[in-house]
């Protein structure tokens, strides 16, 4: 029996080319992409080897190792890891990177927008998925920050997630977004995903994950390509 | 329509900070000293549409060990022999200045096609970037394998596209590693070929 995953579901995701994102215009594709059968090459991927090497550092918090906190509005983001079936995607090494409270991200490259760097956020995370596929992370809300784009523009506040999955055909680097964010609407990336699946990149806040004087508690679940078995 | 219960979560772009966490120094060296093989060095630029580099894209190379068998649960094969010291992982972010990358491992072993026979050693490189909404899948494969001849995947590939998917031998003097060279291009006739994986 061997594994393999179902489609990439193109009308589930943005297209290459996008032109109000402008910089899709010359680093998108111009001929189709080709057809291939999975082999082992696909059906296997880097994922659960790098899982078992790696180790959680889940608090953005407290992880630059300074021992103070980073300041900001403490946050949960917690959800599952599932496949289109509803399955759970165990033991899948989640990764995220994100701007500090005030929109800055600490980056060499960052030198544009002249917010304050906070020396207690590093503004990155790790952690491996577990058996029901849920992931964790204490954080703080990203500010939203402007970027070149067109005149004005700003980034909605957002998390960027990194998930290696079980295979090459589960590759998913994507972005979660908060509620209730008036940028959504004016944002070229967000706009870029198909609307019937603009909702699927937005956590939902979620009063049970919030804890009482501590945090509150936004719940985002992730879905990969969905494996199958051919006899 | 789709007969599953559940979209997939929509792709959006690295964009230009993934750095932060997404390729870590060492991380283009897939051996160790212990690591079964032949050392092979494969570097290239990733270019844009004029030709560009395109100075922030993320490499992400997956490739079999020496005897081709994968670091994976789904290769259960039980007569190739796994090699412990190599995982057949690699990231990669292009140079800032340059776009080139390049990553240090071993040649892989030929892997077995599902319709049968076996496939021309190859790796699997994702290239993900700022102004990449969806990862891009290639593959690259080595111009001295006679195995190329007959492998399906390439044989899929329009004749005129082909070469695209082919790194070629270049003799560097200060390099006693066999150095493959990969250039990754957008746009126009010599664009390289893509896998709707
Ligand atoms: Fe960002």
């Amino acid at each position: 029996m061997t594994l393999t995953y179902s489609p990439r579901a193109h009308d589930d995701h943005p297209p290459f080319l996008y032109s109000d994102y402008r910089s899709t215009a010359k680093r998108a594709p111009s001929h189709g992409l080709i057809a291939i059968v999975q082999t082992l090459t696909e059906t296997t991927g880097p994922g659960p080897a790098w899982a078992d090497l790696s180790v959680d550092d889940a608090d953005l918090t407290t992880n630059a190792g300074t021992g103070g906190e980073a300041i900001g509005q403490r946050s949960i983001v917690t959800g599952r890891v599932l496949d289109e079936n509803g399955d759970p995607v165990p033991h899948t090494l989640v990764e995220i990177w994100q701007a500090n409270a005030c929109g800055r991200y600490m980056h060499w490259r960052e030198t544009a927008f002249p917010a304050p760097l906070d020396p207690n956020f590093l503004g990155v995370g790790q952690c491996r998925t577990g058996d029901d596929g849920e992931y964790q992370f204490l954080t703080i809300k990203p500010g939203p920050y402007p970027w070149g784009n067109h005149p004005n523009a700003w980034r909605p506040a957002h998390i960027h997630f990194s998930l290696l999955g079980p295979s090459v055909a589960t590759r998913l680097v994507t972005q979660m977004y908060f509620p209730d964010d008036p940028l959504l609407d004016i944002d070229p990336i967000f706009q870029s995903v198909p609307q019937h699946s603009r909702n699927l990149l937005i956590a939902a806040y979620d009063h049970a994950i919030t804890v009482e004087n501590w945090a509150l508690g936004y719940r985002w679940d992730i879905v990969l390509r969905g494996a199958r078995a051919t006899p | 329509m789709s007969d599953h219960d559940r979209h997939q979560t929509p792709s959006q772009t690295v964009g230009p900070y993934f750095t932060m966490r997404l390729s870590a120094e060492g991380e283009n060296v897939l051996t160790s000293p212990e690591t079964i093989g032949q050392r092979i060095r494969i570097e290239g630029r990733v270019l844009d549409g004029d030709r560009k580099r395109i100075e922030d894209a993320l490499l992400e190379l997956w490739q079999a060990d020496s005897a081709g068998r994968y670091h994976h649960p789904n290769d259960d094969r039980n007569d190739v022999p796994e090699d412990p010291a190599f995982n057949g992982f690699g990231r990669c972010a292009t140079d800032f200045q340059t776009g080139a990358y390049s990553f240090l491992t071993i040649r892989p072993g030929p892997v077995p096609h599902p319709d049968g026979g076996m496939q021309a050693p190859h790796v699997s490189v994702t290239i993900q970037a700022r102004g990449m909404l969806n990862p891009t899948f290639t593959r690259i494969y080595f111009d001295d394998e006679a195995a190329n001849a007959s492998d399906s995947v390439l044989l899929s590939v329009p004749d005129s596209r082909r070469a695209t998917l082919i790194a070629e031998r270049v003799d560097i003097t200060d390099s006693s590693v066999p150095t493959f060279r990969f250039d990754i291009r957008y746009q126009g006739d010599d664009e390289t070929v893509f896998f709707d994986v």
